[in-house]
């Protein structure tokens, strides 16, 4: 991975809340078009690591930096539970909210954008939901929604915040095949997520975190060197990775 | 016409109109209610959506100590009366801010300590130059004696109101249904200060009119009621404001013919709508919950 250019580089990467430390000096690089799963045990900051990256929450200490000095465009999808789900509004206006960060308050939502919306909408199996208000959508089609919203985005980098989490497989399925559509485009997908046969299957590169990075790079290399491993449990990661010998543990990408 | 339709026909009008045709001060307090509607009951359905009522209860009592204090140092004026809530609302928002991330107490508390807190030191603050009266003016309003610098007052409070929700509406949506997408976004970091400002100063604006105890409901209840009606945010809102000025229309009449207080008349009314919304409305209500069974 090494030969492509480096797109999004993190150095010493720290976040507090309060006294607690979600994130410790965590380095590591992303490079652009690549497809990398974000994984660790619950709690190990994946979601404070891709809030950061996305400019939602601010690091107490280190820097992220970017390929040309200039932040890329980038499309976040939340937690799907971290948003208010009985809010009175329709799946269309979801979607266009992802117009926000290009149209702001003045710039007015034109025919073309619903337009937009409603392919997008096509897009992930949801024609014909335009009108529908979010409080009556399962799980997994309110997580469509969420993907159409990244869709008329149109970012060169996409950040999900476990987007598989209660979803049903035909659900997971589908949006597999948008994030690998993503991937073919050159976009660059960076994906928190806890299901290892999903990333073993789909995701080339791989960044495992426990608080600070444990490893990262090619993800059969994460399999090889035991970070990510069927036979242990997420949450025996911490041990794993401190009983390893540190020079082993590869932070930033190594290939 | 006959001479009993005749009859009925003015008895209606006399019902309903005259009160309001006849006497300034009733339309002095109509016009003064459909102006905080119109401003305020957008506000409240933000505050409901976020699940904000209870601090929006304190708020609204904490303005209390600062009009206190203002009549003490400058008299019953309009604008030392807003300056002094004012002031008094945004130091009990900062110390809620400050007491929630700093100490281990838990939201709700916090909220509970500031309102009994605001609200007895408010009325201590008041009887030590005040009379039972000026401490009833402050905790009820008077409604019917507002007069035309209240109402300038208001009027101006509502279209600073409306003018700056349409500059942060998008926004505001977003950081009530995906606050994080709108910090990711890059833009609205304002958004979520300048609308607690507005509630404020809203809340200030109803308080001339009816006073601490009771400003927040001509915000809120209408508000919470449009929520069991319909299934939309335009809808929502708009159904708010209707409510509000419906229930002060209602309640006005009422006390006026019933020579009760006008302020909590019509916050009962707005109350009793909401409670009707909560048991009756097609979403979300008791009945609604029966016919699923």
């Amino acid at each position: 991975m090494s030969a492509t250019e480096s797109l999004i580089s993190v150095r010493d990467l720290s976040v507090h809340y309060g006294n607690r430390h979600a994130l410790q000096s965590v380095s590591g690089q992303f490079h652009a078009g690549s497809l990398t799963a974000v994984a660790g045990p619950n709690g190990s900051g994946k979601s404070t690591l891709l809030k950061t990256l996305a400019g939602v929450i601010r690091p107490s200490s280190g820097e992220i930096t970017f390929a040309h000095g200039r932040r890329p465009q980038m499309a976040y999808l939340p937690q799907a539970s971290h948003l208010l789900r009985d809010f009175p509004i329709s799946v269309e206006e979801v979607v266009l909210t992802g117009y926000y960060p290009r149209l702001g308050e003045k710039r007015s939502i034109r025919d073309k954008h619903r337009a937009e919306a409603r392919k997008a909408l096509r897009e992930v199996g949801l024609d014909g939901f335009s009108e529908r208000e979010i409080g009556g959508l399962s799980g997994g089609e309110f997580q469509r929604v969420l993907f159409a919203r990244v869709i008329v985005q149109n970012a060169s980098v996409i950040l999900l915040d476990e987007p598989f989490t209660a979803v049903d497989a035909e659900t997971t399925s589908r949006l597999i095949k948008l994030l690998l559509k993503w991937h073919k485009e050159k976009r660059t997908v960076i994906c928190v997520l806890h299901d290892l046969l999903l990333i073993q299957k789909y995701f080339p590169d791989s960044m495992v975190l426990q608080g600070k990075c444990l490893g990262s790079g090619h993800t059969h290399k994460m399999f090889e060197q035991k970070l990510l491993s069927f036979d242990l449990d997420m949450a025996e990661l911490r041990t794993a990775g401190e009983d390893r010998d540190p020079s082993h543990a590869h932070h930033g990408h190594d290939h | 016409m006959t001479p009993v339709t005749r009859i009925t026909a003015m008895t209606i009008e006399s019902a309903l109109i005259e009160p309001f045709s006849n006497f300034a001060f009733m339309q002095r307090a109509l016009i003064a209610c459909v102006i905080l509607s119109v401003g305020g009951a957008p506000l409240g359905f933000f505050m409901n959506q976020r699940r904000m009522a209870l601090v929006s209860d304190a708020m609204s009592h904490a303005i209390l100590p600062g009009v206190a204090a203002a009549f003490l140092i400058a008299g019953l004026g309009v604008w030392s009366l807003t300056i002094g809530g004012l002031v008094a609302g945004c130091l009990v928002a900062l110390l809620s801010v400050f007491l929630s991330r700093h100490t281990k107490i838990k939201e709700d508390s916090v909220f509970t300590l500031l309102f009994l807190l605001s609200l007895t030191s408010g009325i201590v603050l008041l009887s030590l130059k005040g009379s039972n009266i000026d401490l009833l003016h402050m905790l009820f309003g008077d409604i019917l004696a507002i007069d035309s610098e209240g109402l300038c007052f208001i009027a101006g409070v509502a279209i600073m109101t409306l003018y700056a929700l349409a500059f942060i509406y998008r926004g505001l949506v977003l950081d009530c249904f995906d606050p994080d997408f709108l910090m990711a976004s890059g833009r609205g970091r304002w958004t979520r200060q300048i609308f607690f400002m507005l509630f404020v100063i809203n809340l200030v604006a109803a308080f001339q009119a009816l006073g601490t105890l009771m400003a927040l409901g001509l915000l809120l209840l209408p508000a919470i009621a449009s929520g069991f009606w319909t299934r939309h945010i335009n809808g929502a809102i708009l159904l708010s404001v209707v409510i509000a000025i419906a229930s002060s229309y209602a309640g006005l009449l009422i006390s006026y013919h019933t020579n009760t207080p006008s302020g909590p008349v019509v916050v009962m009314v707005c109350g009793v709508v909401c409670l009707l919304s909560v048991m009756l409305g097609p979403r979300g209500s008791f009945l609604a919950g029966l016919k699923k069974e």
